[in-house]
């Protein structure tokens, strides 16, 4: 009979992990030129949301004497084309999406590799930031050539404007991989979902600055993790923030970020057990 | 005696399955009362697999072979009973365990589609944290060993299903595995191609030593591999032994071939004739009386040639099944 087999030796763990993550966003980088004109369909139709919102309040505003709560048409335009940027970083893999990696047996492979699964995901979603940030820039241009956004922001915003769109992607990876567990409950996790959504939707200042919101709503904001993957990242840029504010937010987004991360860790091993296998 | 590198106690894995009747009044009814079904996929099955041995796992569809590798492999949790691959629990999933075992399940594609799978053995060297010079140095044998050539620089999207299977197998095999479940790995791939592969498993274990537990519909696979097999059906274990010896065991009957001179000899007082063409003939013998009709022939008729031989494999596994209803 054969002797054993030794197994082969490893590279050192932290060194692994940031190797995977420059191998996973290349290959993502890889994978997504594949389909560059698809991509920039896709990214041409997301635009057309905030597009209708920044029209519809610069309408608004001048027709309010120039300025909606203080923010003004140039301040409408700089909010929702930084908008378009935050959206393409926030994008992540999504709740439903779990629903087809069971389905196609794509989870069972994830399962079978030496690394946890949200790895796979972050790394992947985030090279592809690169692309599609690279797609967006024109479009950018575009519509500050169109809407003559009045941005004028600080070192400090754009430092932290670049620190918060990550956060902004940490955050809401996190809750949505969480919702995304519901699939090994139920197959109509997506109803779910969608409450998510409609709920992101009012509270992250997706819809409308938060600043246009009544008081108790800014306040509920405060304490619930739309604000942070939306809203924040936005204002960081467009408004005159303090200091303390911008940290503050940085600082909330750390802790949402780790709030997710636990609830995720919790689901993820209620629903492992649950797991079947089917299609796999 | 080697410590067991799989070691399965009483392992069982009931799935509970949502069940109603058709129509709008049993929808209705489901509202408030949701019935559910038990299904016993795996029924306190044992048995111990020793280092480098390569084992056939065999049964019909739904007899339990998938969910058992699916367990053994850590995908699912076992309902009760123990399981130790490799002194690991594999529902833990410890990384420890998933770096030295793999599960390659044929027809389903793990690679990505877009791309090369050359970026894709990339990421697997990051995620089994390999040596560069240990990853190219598998890799290249692997590659070489399937005979996969430039197909790994192709698109997996734009390869066949024998080509698409074989450069999974190299993916699933980079960091050197030492079990290896193989859950029909030969699917729907033509003859040359499942040759190819089972040529390629027996050169892996050999070269490596690896521990292979294999299921598969073509017993031309498990033939080719395997000295020992299980033979499972509705979830328990019917037989474990050596493949050689599940004939003796199961089947009830020999098969005489025999060339006569004479073609219009009458030979149904010898046996049941399965075949007859002109001189040639196969008859189904009892096993007890093989002997015996054997030296009837050929004292009675002018033999020019005469065979006994085990009936099929197939038909032999078919005897196990029929046997255990």
């Amino acid at each position: 009979m054969s002797s054993r087999a030794a197994p082969l030796p490893e590279e050192g763990r932290l060194r692994s992990l940031v190797d995977f993550y420059g191998t996973q966003m290349r290959t993502s980088v890889v994978a997504q030129l594949q389909y560059r004109v698809a991509n920039y369909f896709y990214m041409v139709g997301m635009v057309a949301e905030p597009v209708i919102y920044l029209v519809v309040w610069s309408t608004i505003a001048r027709q309010h004497g120039g300025a909606i709560n203080g923010i003004t048409a140039g301040q409408f335009a700089a909010y929702y084309i930084v908008w378009t940027l935050v959206r393409n970083m926030n994008i992540v893999f999504g709740a439903p999406f779990w629903e087809w990696r069971i389905r196609e047996g794509r989870l069972a492979g994830d399962l079978l590799r030496p690394l946890n699964i949200l790895h796979y995901d972050l790394a992947y979603f985030a090279g592809w930031k690169f692309v599609v940030v690279a797609m967006w820039l024109p479009i950018a241009i575009a519509l500050s050539a169109v809407f003559h956004p009045d941005l004028h922001p600080s070192a400090l915003q754009i430092v932290v404007f670049i620190v918060a769109i990550w956060g902004a992607y940490l955050v809401r990876s996190m809750f949505q991989a969480t919702i995304g567990m519901l699939n090994f409950w139920t197959t109509r996790g997506a109803a779910v979902f969608d409450l998510y959504m409609a709920t992101e939707m009012l509270l992250s200042g997706r819809l409308v600055p938060l600043r246009l919101m009544p008081g108790w709503v800014q306040t509920l904001a405060d304490f619930l993790p739309f604000k942070w993957t939306f809203g924040f990242p936005i204002e960081s840029l467009v408004s005159d923030m303090s200091t303390r504010s911008l940290l503050l937010g940085l600082g909330a987004q750390v802790m949402w970020t780790a709030i997710g991360y636990v609830l995720f860790t919790f689901a993820w091993r209620a629903a492992i057990k649950r797991f079947s296998a089917v299609g796999a | 005696m080697p410590e067991s590198v799989v070691h399965v106690n009483e392992l069982t894995k009931i799935f509970k399955v949502p069940e109603r009747d058709p129509g709008l009044r049993a929808a209705a009814k489901a509202l408030v009362h949701r019935k559910t079904r038990e299904v016993h996929a795996v029924e306190a099955i044992s048995f111990d697999i020793e280092p480098g041995e390569v084992v056939g796992f065999l049964g019909p569809n739904g007899a339990g072979k998938t969910t058992t590798l699916k367990m053994l492999a850590g995908l699912l949790y076992p309902t009760s009973g123990e399981a130790r691959v490799l002194g690991h629990v594999p529902s833990r999933r410890e990384k420890d365990y998933l770096r030295r075992m793999t599960m390659v399940m044929g027809n389903r594609n793990q690679l990505q589609w877009d791309i090369p799978a050359l970026d894709s053995f990339e990421l697997y060297r990051a995620i089994y944290r390999l040596r560069r010079e240990d990853y190219l140095a598998m890799r290249d044998e692997l590659v070489e060993l399937l005979d996969v050539g430039d197909l790994v620089r192709k698109p997996v999207r734009n390869l066949s299903l024998g080509e698409r299977m074989k450069v999974e197998i190299v993916g699933s095999l980079l960091h050197r595995p030492q079990v290896l479940f193989l859950d029909e790995p030969t699917i729907g791939l033509d003859v040359t191609m499942q040759k190819r592969i089972r040529t390629f498993v027996a050169e892996y274990n050999k070269r490596h030593g690896a521990t292979v537990l294999l299921t598969s519909h073509y017993m031309a696979d498990v033939e080719a591999l395997c000295k020992r097999v299980i033979v499972i059906h509705h979830g328990r274990i019917l037989f474990d032994g050596a493949l050689a010896s599940l004939a003796n065991e199961f089947a009830a009957y020999k098969t005489i071939g025999v060339l006569l001179e004479n073609g219009n000899a009458e030979l149904d007082g010898y046996g049941e004739v399965i075949s007859r063409d002109g001189d040639r003939a196969i008859l189904r013998v009892p096993k007890a009386e093989t002997s015996r009709v054997a030296a009837r022939l050929l004292s009675e008729h002018e033999v020019l040639d005469l065979t006994i031989e085990e009936p099929p494999i197939e038909d032999v596994i078919e005897m196990v099944f029929a046997q255990s209803r």
